[in-house]
């Protein structure tokens, strides 16, 4: 089935924030942020941006009667910077103007003087220093201390983990309109439409209910819009509810690249014991976390991060423990994957480096080492399926291993200049938000009485598919066709308090808040349909393709006169419906418990070609074995698979995030910062369904399919090593992302370097 | 109507006084409020606000794609802008019904100017359309949610859809559904335009515009109120003829025009595929040869090649010429030895000797549509395994595009041995002067450098040396 909003894409009719027709007396926003990244502020000088013709007025923190510091889950974050400023690219004044040249034209008149102070940048250090957010985690499985003496190898090793851009198309914008007494209308680019009501409410001092949060769809989010898009949304709330005017922000792409936040950086320090076969004892992992100047959503993307420590591998004896660590970088937040990239990059890294130590293929390791069905994770839950050998043997045979493998071993063996590699990534994700309280959604459902659906979930169409898979889902609930279903856009006056669109699980959630819905409104109508064709069981009663019938047989009844016939009876044509992840919870005084609803499973094989001197490479092939329940929509769950994919093949390649040695952003356009384009991805991207796996938690047996796809992508990073190492088996590798050209040759050429290095002084 | 611009937008004639220095996706936002254009970079690397530029040619319209934000209303006149709006039919196109069917678009924002960029490939492409060519037509998109896979399905199923019917006309092509009728009446509308030159004719403006694509990127907002001259004006300045020995290449030439000439392609045989490797396939239809030279980036492409050919540039000012070797040019960083006023009219490149062999690299961290850590170009003259002449330069080490005075001349008269170039190691290594940046730290760079050279002289002299010649121990 075809996406439900494509043509509108098509088109370029689909409306994002800033293109709906305007008010005519609206106003423009543009921030005034820090150029420094730790200091404080002696003076903040605007009369020269208010003086400028058009400047309707500038506004700080004093401007802000409610709360000033927000945040979902610690309230740490000021809204406007006050006295000091703790990264390059804080918000501390917001100017309207007529128009947004002319905002921006004053922000550059605005001089502020600051005592800088040095900023921390390195999450070990501010560590050490203490700078910590939250509290230091740690989970436990069997004993690790007396593991180690029963195994034959010991190694350690440190992962340099870079960040990354989310590089959504949109970048961030809200609009705002005031209405009648101290209400606001406020049209967002979010993820998170109720962390947008609430905390323009808090901000402004009112209840909730002043603040009416409507989102149609995003221009992608990837996470970037989950915590971060409210800020921006405030600010033009602010704006607008000072001037009574309406007030629309759009962040320019280098405003949006330097002012928000980013997927963590980690560094993190494992130690690995193994058996000479090979076979894993013990695996410890310390993460520091590099969390940025705020806590945004850090303590809970840790938390991510050790529950998928260990991946997917049976680990008898495990110790994890990571820190969120307070830097002066924006605060890192949401980036599809949220935690479980830079975990599983760790512990792919300690097997590459068992493997190496053994002098065995790394997929030796890997594959004796994968979970099977009941296996602990360290958290304490048990695997609920077998879908990771699974996915592992069916990747192996369909795709032929064994002969990838003796293929590129030709390859290298007859050629010099350039080596092949390749990888098998296992994947096995986690499902649910980790915090269990968040497992809920509501749907609002109408049948109006010519027939036609009106759907709104809590869920955020972000470019996902969500709307087309809740469209489909009416469709089989109702057995009714597809014109008939719209899905309305997000709106916190019609679903209350939702969760933010995140954790690869709205489809879900949201999908079963939907159908409960439906089946109620299906139960009214079946009865006035029984009581109609004077039969006394509804139940024998069914709707397909819009006609209704009775044990299995046509009636002369229609959904139209149906619909129709149960409103002149007076009967409830609309339904609002609440869902809860059943079976879940996680005890974080023991950190034990059953977090996740269900686990997705997947492996990836990832070949490359590396010019070796050049240092540049070239991906061949990606070949994945996923397991996705039974598909919704097959159409957009590929694309789910292929996207998610190009952004981990991207993270752990060519996206290279740079900061100076003051906190000032580097790769601050797109001339600079590199996401992939159509030439980075391989020509050859086969993936292949595991169909049937069971799966009772999502809507109709389906999978959550968002994030574990971007996991794929860390493949390429061991696929280009092996190639590293068949031109040069005695180098030494660091197990530092993002592994660009720049890092291969550098690592390839080390003596070399060395030499020019001597040379030259 | 004096000051007014005037073209056909999409299917009606406007007229605007806004100023020539104003971006066409400012204005197609703003004022006309074509809300299909997206805009998501402004500096030509993203593609959301791709528009097609039709011009008459003879009696046909002739269309390129263009990124919107690196377009200015000044280069409008007389012109049909089309936009997503202006493609749009009763019914889906053959382009969009194509990304529908194929799941093509997610969040959609992307979308638009990728529709815009498919139907201008299969509308100027002819008979050349082919499923490496329309991959080149997405190399200017950034699309962040599909990963490409499958909008290069749908241009895959476009192309042998297409490449089975007749397209060689536009009624052809309206046929197919790739266009909207009214297309039909664009010549004869065009012609009725009037074609007021739209800049106001100052001899020293503030800025002299070319193709745009550096200038807009670097100076955008400061063009919608300055002094402008577009010198698309001067048709003169465009093409690549041979006579006397010397190659002429109009200032105004384009990427695309340059990668593809007979003179160019007997000069240096794979310059198609060093070309399809700068900017995007919409940017090197915009971008000009005399653009990249003045523009003075150290990391020139085409600038960085005419330096190790010995280019002369013609160089005018109030109808006085005067000649400069492009490699003295450069004099630091964005500094050259142009007079206040002064235009490069024309690129004179001496056809080498029959012998010499000419390679170009280029490392970047993204394989296309990056600009480059280092890049280099060699022009060498080897007989009977020595060197006669040798002429080098390289991009990202210095704060110009460099002419490697001394290890070019070090090459004179030595075998073409791996000992040869280990002996010029050193020497190129203290002509440049690398400083770290988001291309790369300054040892990087060096190492490349070395890397280069080698790279050289093994893609030219295979039968002589190899790469692994430098690996083995002696
Ligand atoms: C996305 C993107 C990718 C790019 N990739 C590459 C790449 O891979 N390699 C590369 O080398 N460049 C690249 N560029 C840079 C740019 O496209 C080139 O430098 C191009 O050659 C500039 O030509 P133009 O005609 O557009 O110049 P313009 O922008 O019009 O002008 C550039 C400067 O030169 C001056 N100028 C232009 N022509 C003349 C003339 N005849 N006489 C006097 N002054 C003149 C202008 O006044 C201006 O100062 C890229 C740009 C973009 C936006
Ligand atoms: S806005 Fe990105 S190319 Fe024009
Ligand atoms: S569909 Fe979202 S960027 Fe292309």
């Amino acid at each position: 089935m075809k996406r439900i909003d494509a043509v509108y894409h098509v088109r370029g009719e689909a409306e994002f924030v800033d293109d709906a027709p305007r008010p005519a007396e609206m106003l423009y926003a543009a921030v005034f942020a820090s150029p420094v990244a730790h200091g404080a502020i002696l003076s903040l000088d605007t009369a020269a941006a208010l003086a400028l013709e058009g400047v309707a007025a500038v506004y700080t923190v004093a401007d802000i009667p409610g709360q000033t510091l927000w945040g979902s889950i610690i309230a740490d974050q000021p809204l406007l910077a006050k006295d000091e400023v703790t990264y390059v690219g804080q918000p501390i004044a917001v100017v309207v103007g007529k128009t947004a040249a002319i905002a921006r034209q004053a922000v550059n008149r605005i001089s502020l003087q600051v005592e800088e102070r040095p900023p921390v940048l390195d999450p070990r250090q501010a560590f050490e220093r203490g700078h910590i957010i939250g509290s230091p985690r740690t989970f436990v499985l069997g004993d690790v201390d007396q593991a180690w003496e029963q195994c034959d190898l010991i190694l350690e090793g440190t992962c340099d983990i870079g960040g990354q851009e989310h590089l959504y198309l949109e970048t961030q914008r809200a609009r705002v309109i005031p209405q009648e007494g101290q209400a606001l209308r406020v049209y967002s680019a979010t993820q998170n439409p109720y962390a947008a009501q609430r905390t323009i409410a808090q901000m402004l001092g009112l209840p909730n209910h002043a603040i009416e949060v409507d989102v149609k769809r995003l221009g992608g989010g990837f996470g970037g819009k989950e915590e971060q898009a409210t800020l921006w949304a405030c600010l033009a709330a602010l704006a607008a509810w000072r001037t009574h005017q309406p007030v629309e922000l759009v962040l320019s792409r280098q405003e949006d690249l330097w002012m928000t936040g980013k997927r963590h950086p980690y560094i993190s320090d494992f130690k690995i014991g193994v058996t000479q076969e090979g076979k894993i004892l013990v695996y410890e992992v310390k993460h520091y976390q590099n969390a940025g100047a705020y806590a945004d959503l850090s303590t809970a993307v840790l938390e991510r991060s050790l529950f998928h420590s260990a991946n997917a591998y049976f680990i008898p004896n495990v110790r994890i423990s990571g820190a969120s660590c307070r830097t002066n970088l924006p605060p890192n937040t949401a980036l599809r994957g949220f935690g479980g990239p830079q975990a599983m990059f760790v512990m792919e890294s300690a097997i590459a480096q068992v493997a190496e130590a053994l002098g065995r293929p790394r997929g030796e390791i890997q594959s004796q080492n994968l979970l099977q069905l009941g296996d602990a994770f360290p958290y304490g839950q048990r695997l609920q399926t077998d879908g990771v050998r699974q996915t592992w043997r069916e990747a192996e045979h369909i795709y032929r291993l064994a002969e990838i493998r003796d293929r590129i071993a030709q390859y290298n063996a007859s050629h010099f200049e350039t080596k092949q590699g390749y990888a098998v990534m296992p994947v096995c994700f986690g499902i649910s938000f980790t915090a269990t309280f968040m497992n809920q959604a509501s749907a609002l459902v109408h049948v109006y009485t010519d027939g036609s659906v009106s759907v709104t979930t809590g869920g955020v169409e972000m470019g996902q598919g969500l709307s087309t898979k809740i469209a489909n889902l009416a469709v089989k609930a109702f057995g009714i066709g597809e014109q008939r279903i719209k899905i309305e856009s997000t709106n916190t006056t019609r679903i209350a308090n939702m969760s933010p669109t995140a954790a690869s699980v709205t489809t879900d959630l949201n999908g079963q808040a939907m159908l409960l819905a439906i089946e109620q409104i299906l139960a009214r109508l079946k009865s006035v349909a029984a009581a109609q064709l004077g039969v006394d069981d509804p139940d024998r009663i069914a709707i397909i393709n819009e006609q209704i019938l009775y044990d299995g047989q046509p009636t002369d009844w229609t959904w139209d006169r149906l619909v129709a016939t149960a409103f002149l009876t007076r009967t409830n044509l609309s339904a609002h419906a609440f869902y809860a992840t059943p079976g879940i919870g996680f005890d974080r005084t023991k950190e034990k418990g059953t977090p996740f609803a269900y686990h997705v499973c997947g492996a990836a094989i990832v070949e490359v070609t590396l010019d070796c001197l050049r240092g540049t490479y070239k991906i061949d092939a990606v070949k994945i074995v996923h397991d996705l329940g039974r598909s919704v929509n097959p159409l957009v769950d590929r694309g789910q698979v292929e996207g998610g994919l190009a952004q981990g093949l991207g993270w752990m390649t060519i996206e290279d995030l740079q900061f100076n040695e003051k906190g000032r952003l580097l790769s601050k356009d797109l001339s600079t910062y590199k996401a992939p384009d159509v030439f980075f991805m391989p020509d050859e991207i086969a993936i292949q369904f595991l169909e049937d796996m069971e799966n009772t938690t999502g809507p109709y047996g389906s999978k959550a399919v968002g994030e574990p796809p971007l996991m794929y992508g860390i493949g390429i990073f061991f696929a280009l090593r092996q190639a590293m190492r068949a031109f040069k088996p005695q180098g030494e590798f660091a197990f530092a992302s993002p592994l660009t050209p720049e890092r291969v040759l550098c690592e390839l050429y080390a003596d070399e370097l060395k030499e020019i290095a001597e040379s030259i002084s | 109507m004096t000051g007014q611009i005037c073209f056909l937008l999409n299917d009606r004639q406007v007229c605007t006084s806004q100023a020539p220095g104003v971006s066409v996706l400012t204005y197609l936002r703003q004022a006309e409020r074509l809300i299909g254009t997206k805009e998501g970079c402004r500096e030509g690397a993203c593609g959301a606000c791709t528009v097609l530029l039709g011009e008459l040619d003879g009696e046909q319209v002739s269309y390129k794609v263009v990124p919107a934000c690196l377009l200015l209303l000044g280069e409008l006149p007389g012109k049909h802008l089309v936009t997503i709006e202006g493609l749009n039919q009763a019914q889906l196109s053959l382009v969009q019904n194509a990304l529908v069917d194929f799941g093509a678009t997610q969040c959609g924002f992307c979308t638009p100017g990728i529709v815009v960029s498919l139907t201008g490939y299969l509308l100027a492409g002819g008979t050349d359309i082919s499923v490496a060519g329309i991959k080149q037509a997405l190399s200017g998109h950034l699309c962040r949610c599909t990963g490409y896979a499958a909008l290069q399905r749908a241009s895959a199923a476009l192309v042998r859809f297409i490449s089975q019917h007749s397209h060689a006309s536009i009624s052809d092509l309206i046929a197919l559904t790739l266009l909207p009728d009214y297309f039909q009446t664009i010549p004869a509308r065009l012609r009725q335009l009037p074609k007021t030159p739209s800049d106001n004719g100052q001899t020293s403006p503030e800025f002299w515009i070319a193709g745009g694509t550096d200038l807009c990127v670097q100076s955008g907002p400061r063009l919608a109120s300055a002094p402008v001259r577009f010198l698309s004006q001067f048709r003169e300045m465009k093409g690549i003829s041979r006579r006397d020995g010397q190659i002429h290449i109009g200032a105004l030439t384009t990427f695309a025009e340059l990668a593809v000439h007979p003179v160019i392609r007997q000069l240096i045989p794979d310059i198609q595929g060093y070309m399809a490797r700068l900017a995007s396939w919409q940017i090197r239809q915009q971008a000009t040869v005399g653009g990249n030279i003045m523009g003075a980036s150290p990391i020139g492409d085409v600038s960085n090649l005419l330096v190790a050919l010995d280019a002369r540039l013609i160089l005018q000012r109030d109808g006085q010429r005067r000649t400069v070797p492009l490699q003295g040019f450069y004099r630091g960083y964005k500094d050259t030895a142009q007079h206040p006023g002064e235009i490069l009219i024309e690129i004179v490149v001496p056809v080498p000797d029959p012998g010499v062999r000419i390679n170009v690299e280029k490392v970047s961290k993204r394989l296309s549509v990056d600009c480059a850590s280092v890049n280099s170009a060699i022009a060498v003259h080897c007989e009977s395994g020595i060197i006669q002449t040798c002429s080098l330069s390289i991009g990202g080490v210095a704060p110009i595009p460099l002419f490697l005075k001394q290890t070019s001349a070090y090459f004179q008269h030595k075998p073409l041995t791996k000992e040869t170039i280990q002996g010029a190691f050193p020497i190129l290594q203290r002509e440049i002067a690398p400083i770290s940046d988001i291309r790369g730290s300054a040892i990087y760079k060096r190492l490349l450098a070395r890397q280069l050279l080698i790279a050289h002289f093994t893609q030219l002299f295979p039968e002589l040396i190899t790469v692994r010649d430098f690996h083995e121990t002696h």
